[in-house]
């Protein structure tokens, strides 16, 4: 019989897992959107319209006013009734055809309609862009932020947690009773606050890296604390001692030999801890202290639902709030498939929040 | 017992040091202060300017200004808001107990929501009841506040029944002692409800699991094979062992209630710690910020310590010492 490898016999678990299974095609289709949020959004992100302002989604129509049935959907051009309370109706003399695969200043788009008609699958918020488009766009910022925050504060705290652990002493006390003060702030108060350090307008590129580095700093004292403890142990192994025996340096020791195995441990708090970072940039754009206008981030396309009247009469700019749910409960079950993957007999739950 | 406590709080002073150098550093880091601000207004002369700055001590290094500070907070002197123009600890305490009622009161409709969900899911395991109880709990722990609590204002705006936000009407002065106490009450609701579905979820969960476990011991064996009614079994000898682990996740419940009631804070416009610090963020208000971090980590260390000391409390097993 064939020695599968430890990665086959996961993915096999896994499998087995219907929830986390499907949690992670969701989470992968989610990406793959994201990443092709060029061909599959029918406008730019920025395309704005005045004339359409918080325009409800449009229908999408088969059979026209007289009861004649189209093969090709469409859609009807929606003009505005009552400017006061943004109500829209739909003029049905006249239908769009919605086209797949058009050429649109200068690409192509999985599909669009005729000016002047707009095609908004999601509604269009006050500058009449389109909800769907930035959905897309907004993905892509929010995902990468928040894979790139937990990549970055994991290497932080790997390597932080194995140089207390390894080192002990005075190194290892320095490191986590600094890692003690962060954790004795509450995040969301941490997070402002470091957030002021900075100045409030930043170029989008700057407060992209910025939101990183700040929950990185934030984050890498938890799995720390945990990896210096598992660290504790492993270095009294003998092939620790082997490896020291041959000549490797200290930091060789550490990445090479010690680190590896808290790989399991790893992976599975890293897909816990997406969401944490999911709901920091969301937060703090919420808050316009994140991705600025004109990028659209699934965190900043919420903050227009603040105004009560906005809320009440173009409920779905709430949508993205529901995207960010639906990543994060993924997300969760995913890494609880995992653990269960790595440790068939664990039971019980993990913290998350 | 009180030799207990007191160690405690001895070991919380190093700790409590760090956070001061942390929320210090944190506001010497940041570029101007607020007077950099008052200095772009032509109407105050550059003179007031210097004279508030050398009343603040602001002119001084950095040392002399953290030294200072740190003795003030010992006196409970947290320094002076630029923005209201008040002392900060006024500030703080006005704001503590607000945000003490949601967060006790979220916390309160957590557990009594999910200790029971918990217990009968763990009873009636794998079936329908089960499931739906876990579909819930897997929900509200990963729906964030901040949406919910947008969720929440749509539903009371478009339905009427609760206000949309603040924590008093702004007829609340002419109203009587009934009238006032029905206004908060009745403005209080929905952001504790909000904050409280939050927290139930990782509860249920963990009350589960904990359950399950503690009805495969022995001595519930035990117990049934004495003939003891089977509620008995359940609340009398299961229930109590199942509960104890829970409320050493208090300590992790408050730090997540802390920051969840930040955001539902801003949200619903509740005058709270959370809703402070991000308006004092905004306008570089030094030492309201300091103020206010150091109060969300008192809140913070003061929560864990009181779950270790219900948990010696609830469990004779544990021994403090």
């Amino acid at each position: 019989m064939a020695q599968k490898s430890n990665f086959r016999i996961i993915i096999n678990r896994l499998r087995q897992n219907k929830r986390a299974w499907f949690a992670m095609w969701i989470i992968v289709a989610l990406a793959f959107f994201a990443l092709l949020a060029d061909f599959i959004s029918p406008y730019h992100y920025d395309e704005q319209n005045r004339t359409k302002s918080y325009h409800p989604p449009t229908a999408i129509h088969f059979v026209d006013a007289e009861g004649r049935f189209h093969l090709r959907p469409f859609v009807y051009n929606y003009s505005l009734v009552d400017p006061v309370f943004k109500r829209y109706e739909p003029d049905t003399k006249k239908i769009y055809p919605i086209y797949f695969f058009v050429k649109g200043d200068g690409r192509l788009r999985l599909f669009g309609t005729d000016e002047p008609s707009r095609l908004f699958l999601l509604g269009s918020d006050l500058h009449g862009r389109d909800l769907f488009t930035r959905l897309l766009y907004g993905g892509r910022i929010s995902l990468s932020i928040s894979l790139l925050g937990v990549f970055v504060s994991f290497i932080l705290g790997l390597l932080m947690g194995g140089i207390a652990g390894y080192f002990g002493g005075k190194i290892d006390n320095i490191l986590m009773r600094l890692g003690e003060v962060i954790m004795a702030v509450p995040g969301i108060y941490l997070l402002l606050a470091l957030r002021a350090i900075f100045p409030v307008t930043l170029s989008s590129a700057q407060v992209y890296l910025l939101i990183i580095l700040i929950m990185s700093f934030i984050g890498w004292a938890g799995l720390a604390r945990v990896i210096r403890g598992m660290v504790l142990s492993i270095k009294e192994y003998d092939f620790v001692t082997a490896a020291k025996a041959i000549g490797s340096g200290h930091m060789r020791v550490i990445v090479r030999h010690i680190l590896p195995n808290t790989l399991s441990y790893t992976i599975i708090a890293m897909t816990l801890s997406v969401p944490g970072y999911i709901i920091g940039e969301a937060a703090l754009s919420f808050l316009s202290l994140g991705i600025q206008e004109p990028y659209p981030s699934w965190g900043n396309m919420l903050s227009a639902a603040q105004s009560i009247r906005v809320l009440t009469n173009a409920p779905w700019i709430l949508i993205p709030g529901i995207f960010i749910s639906i990543t994060i409960i993924c997300f969760n079950l995913l890494g609880d498939g995992l653990r269960d993957a790595f440790d068939p007999k664990a039971t019980g739950g993990v913290e998350i929040k | 017992m009180t030799n207990y406590i007191l160690r405690r709080l001895f070991h919380m002073i190093p700790l409590l040091l760090g956070v001061t150098v942390l929320s210090f550093a944190i506001m010497k880091l940041a570029p101007g202060d607020f007077l950099t601000q008052m200095a772009l207004n032509p109407q105050i002369a550059p003179e007031t300017i210097e004279l508030i700055r050398r009343q603040f001590g602001l002119d001084q290094p950095w040392y002399v200004q953290y030294w200072k500070w740190l003795i003030g907070i010992l006196q409970f002197d947290f320094g002076y808001s630029f923005t209201y123009r008040v002392p900060v600890s006024a500030l703080i305490l006005e704001r503590v107990g607000n945000t003490l009622i949601l967060s006790i009161g979220a916390a309160f409709i957590s557990w009594a929501a999910a200790l029971p969900l918990g217990v009968y899911s763990a009873l009636y395991q794998n079936t329908r009841f089960d499931r739906i109880a876990s579909f819930f709990s897997f929900t509200t722990i990963s729906v964030p506040s901040f949406f919910l609590s947008l969720l929440g204002i749509f539903i009371a705006a478009k339905t009427g029944w609760f206000p949309t936000g603040g924590a008093v009407s702004a007829n609340y002065s002419s109203l009587d002692m009934f009238g006032k106490l029905f206004d908060r009450l009745h403005h209080l609701i929905l952001p504790v409800l909000v904050l409280g579905f939050i927290g139930t979820g990782s509860l249920v969960r963990q009350m589960r699991s904990n359950f399950l476990e503690v009805m495969r011991q022995p001595y519930a064996t035990t117990a049934r094979a004495k003939g003891l009614p089977e509620h008995i079994v359940i609340w009398k000898h299961i229930f109590p062992n199942a509960v104890n682990p829970l409320i050493t996740l208090l300590g992790f419940e408050i730090a997540s209630l802390l920051s969840g009631a930040a955001l539902t804070e801003i949200v619903f416009s509740w005058p709270g710690l959370g809703r402070l610090i991000l308006e004092a963020v905004m306008s570089y208000d030094l030492y309201l910020v300091m103020g206010s971090l150091f109060m969300g980590t008192i809140l913070l260390i003061m929560g864990n310590l009181i779950s270790d000391i219900l948990l010696a409390f609830m469990d004779p097993r544990i021994k403090l010492g």
